[in-house]
């Protein structure tokens, strides 16, 4: 080795180099195989979701010519509402169907028959009556929903194999139906505009969507002002001691509590304690708030103190109240950050379900919520709810409601973005 | 909002009445401003200052030097108690303005400091427009009761910072849009708005070039003319062009404090010889 050759040179430095292009290499393909993985288990997921869900959004319906019978829908006579309340809309179906078929004789047969419709097409047709009460006397021609069994059998093709829940004679008939051009499928528009029901065709996620949107706007009226003014005072104006040590360390440890923790504290405080209306949106929001009101208190406080400490010292040189600095400069410029970390808090309040089914919103909420105090589910609950459901048709609407919470979800996290971009401003 | 200037009100800009009448020539050469005695400042447990005691003359710009950490800032910043945001930091001993007690827990820090202004090492404008930068200080006082007083304000602010020429067009950008330079003018600007009596700066060009400072320089040989002006500057070529009196601090104490020449030429003490002629600091 001459005396004049550097470090640089020599060829443990080679071999140095060349070991730490090797290590970088290495970490660059692990990161691409990280990243691979979680995409394709984000499209499976997705995949999976839109598979499983692809029945839910569509529904099977069967043309009849229905005629409002004075007799069977008018039982009073009086063609008053609460006589076409009171009308036998399920024999104005029977006899529109026995129309058709008119060599459907037995008992049993016409019992097959009308269960080829769903009971919410009896209800339809009263409600049409009840808006429309001129129609009474008179026929017209309706596409009526199908049972769910119908549905399902229709969906599969009709082969007598799959829709093995149809008898062979109703399955002839759904075939005669379709023959005639009177079965077709249609979008689902009932899954938008309905609540829960017991007949999977007649359920929507409407009422679970409004109960959702109730419990949110609660938990975000609480949230938002509570939290934000909580990071202000704790960013800006506290003593640093040992009591602001204590509770940085209390709110931070709150923030990883399991939230059915938070459910059991909701129901202990808010039901047993102050006795609030149970499965109430005002109920599930509070206890909500409970869970949602750290994450906005960290958040606020780290966009705080990202913003750089001279705003503050400039607003404080001119004569600016310690106040002033914070609601003319700080938090101005903290604010897109503040509303970011905040609906991602929102969002993750939306897709939570443990701490709702302690204080009672898992009901059977057959009404779309009005209020804050009605009897409500939320979107998680009714997902679970039709999960556990045995009906196979609630299968598909189940993947259909997880799709809407994630679409949801992606709308809020969409809007967290924008409001960033939108309101950032750089110095 | 759109602030576009009428040539009308360009010929109308002119001082406010009461810093008007200020004339350095008029002040008697013993006038002081501000009074410290034995101020010491600790962080925790570490003494940053002890018992400094100086006279600040009114209309007239001291400099203080001094080498990194020597306490010259925390001084500074003692004057209008922007010390009173860090925490841990104590301050004892006796600051007075035209004889009021300004660590007085009584008194309103706000006020002080609107008495009191401040210019910062870096160049630290609001993201605000120009013309909001200047009007903020104006805003929170009440100052004006027209849109057209508060105009005026800030055109005589801007003017007396010597920036207006360059921004009279675009005084709806951002005040950030501007040069390092022009931001750091902006920030006088947006201090004198306030009619404050005495200016800190606090190494106000050591973030510019040295066309910027001379600038800067020029400035305040300008406003010194109405202003006490208290300048911490880490350049002793910079002292002994603006200022009339410098303190030199070492390690927490006040070494010397005369009049600029006599420290430059004369200078009673062998730290400060030495700091001065550049052979320690």
């Amino acid at each position: 080795m001459s005396p004049t050759q550097t470090w640089q040179s020599r060829p443990e430095t080679a071999r140095r180099l060349q070991q730490r292009h090797r290590r970088n290499r290495l970490f660059r393909h692990l990161a691409a195989t990280g990243l691979l993985l979680a995409v394709t288990a984000l499209v499976m997921m997705l995949g999976a979701l839109l598979t499983a869900s692809s029945e839910a959004f569509t529904e099977t319906r069967i043309k009849l010519t229905v005629r409002y019978d004075r007799p069977l829908v008018d039982p009073r006579g009086d063609a008053s509402p609460e006589s076409l309340e009171e009308g036998d809309y399920t024999a104005v179906i029977r006899e529109a169907a026995l129309q058709l078929f008119p060599q459907v004789a037995s008992r049993t047969e016409r019992r097959e028959l009308i269960r080829l419709f769903s009971p919410g097409a009896a209800f339809r047709l009263k409600e049409r009556l009840t808006s429309h009460p001129e129609l009474l006397g008179n026929s017209e021609e309706l596409w009526l929903a199908a049972s769910a069994d119908a549905d399902q059998a229709f969906k599969s093709g009709l082969t007598g194999k799959e829709g093995e829940r149809l008898t062979p004679f109703q399955t002839h008939l759904l075939l005669q139906f379709q023959e005639r051009g009177a079965l077709e499928q249609s979008f689902n528009t009932t899954l938008f505009t309905a609540s829960d029901s017991r007949e999977p065709e007649m359920a929507g996620v409407l009422g679970a969507a409004a109960g959702s949107f109730f419990t949110l706007l609660v938990t975000f009226f609480l949230c938002f002002p509570i939290g934000v003014t909580t990071a202000v005072y704790l960013e800006e104006f506290a003593q640093k001691n040992r009591w602001f040590d204590f509770v940085e360390v209390n709110i931070n440890n709150l923030a990883a509590v399991p939230s059915i923790i938070f459910g059991l504290l909701g129901l202990a405080i808010y039901i047993n304690l102050m006795h609030l209306p149970r499965s109430a949106p005002l109920v599930g929001g509070l206890t909500l708030a409970l869970m949602t009101l750290p994450t906005i208190i960290i958040t606020a406080r780290a966009a705080l103190l990202a913003v750089p400490p001279w705003i503050r010292e400039a607003a404080l040189g001119v004569g600016a109240s310690p106040l002033q600095a914070v609601m003319h400069h700080t938090l101005p410029l903290a604010m897109p950050g503040i509303l970011t970390g905040s609906i991602i808090g929102m969002a993750r309040a939306l897709g939570e379900t443990a701490p709702l089914l302690m204080v009672g919103m898992v009901a059977f909420v057959v009404e779309i919520p009005q209020g804050f105090l009605d009897s409500a589910t939320a979107l998680p609950v009714q997902i679970f709810l039709w999960a556990e459901s045995p009906e196979r048709a609630f299968v598909a609407k189940t993947a259909a409601a997880s799709l809407i919470l994630l679409l949801f979800l992606i709308v809020m996290n969409a809007l967290a973005v924008v409001l960033r971009k939108r309101f950032e401003k750089t110095w | 909002m759109r602030h576009t200037i009428p040539k009308i009100m360009l010929d109308r800009v002119s001082l406010p009445e009461s810093a008007a009448v200020a004339d350095s020539d008029a002040v008697p050469e013993s006038e002081t401003k501000m009074q410290a005695a034995g101020v010491r400042v600790t962080y925790g447990e570490k003494v940053a200052l002890s018992g400094i005691s100086m006279e600040i003359p009114a209309r007239k710009v001291t400099a203080l030097i001094g080498a990194s950490g020597c306490g010259k800032s925390t001084f500074l910043r003692c004057l209008n108690r922007m010390n009173d945001i860090i925490e841990g930091c104590r301050v004892t001993g006796q600051i007075t303005l035209d004889g009021q007690d300004v660590q007085d827990p009584d008194l309103d820090v706000a006020m002080l400091r609107s008495r009191v202004g401040m210019v910062f090492q870096k160049p630290n404008p609001f993201p605000k427009s120009i013309f909001e930068n200047v009007a903020y200080g104006p805003r929170i006082h009440g100052l004006f009761d027209h849109k057209e007083d508060l105009e005026r304000i800030v055109l005589t602010s801007l003017e007396r910072a010597g920036l207006l020429n360059e921004v009279k067009d675009r005084l709806d950008e951002p005040g950030t849009s501007l040069s390092g330079g022009q931001q750091q003018r902006l920030c006088i600007a947006r201090t004198i708005a306030v009619n404050p009596e005495v200016i800190l700066m606090d190494e106000p060009c050591s973030a510019l070039d040295p066309i910027a400072t001379a600038r800067i320089e020029d400035l305040i040989d300008e406003l010194k003319s109405n202003y006490t002006i208290i300048i911490v500057t880490h350049s002793m070529q910079q002292a002994a062009r603006v200022s009339q009196f410098s303190g030199f601090f070492h390690l927490g104490e006040l070494v010397e404090f005369d009049s600029t020449e006599a420290i430059f030429t004369n200078p009673s003490d062998t730290r400060t010889k030495n700091y001065v002629t550049g052979r320690f600091g």
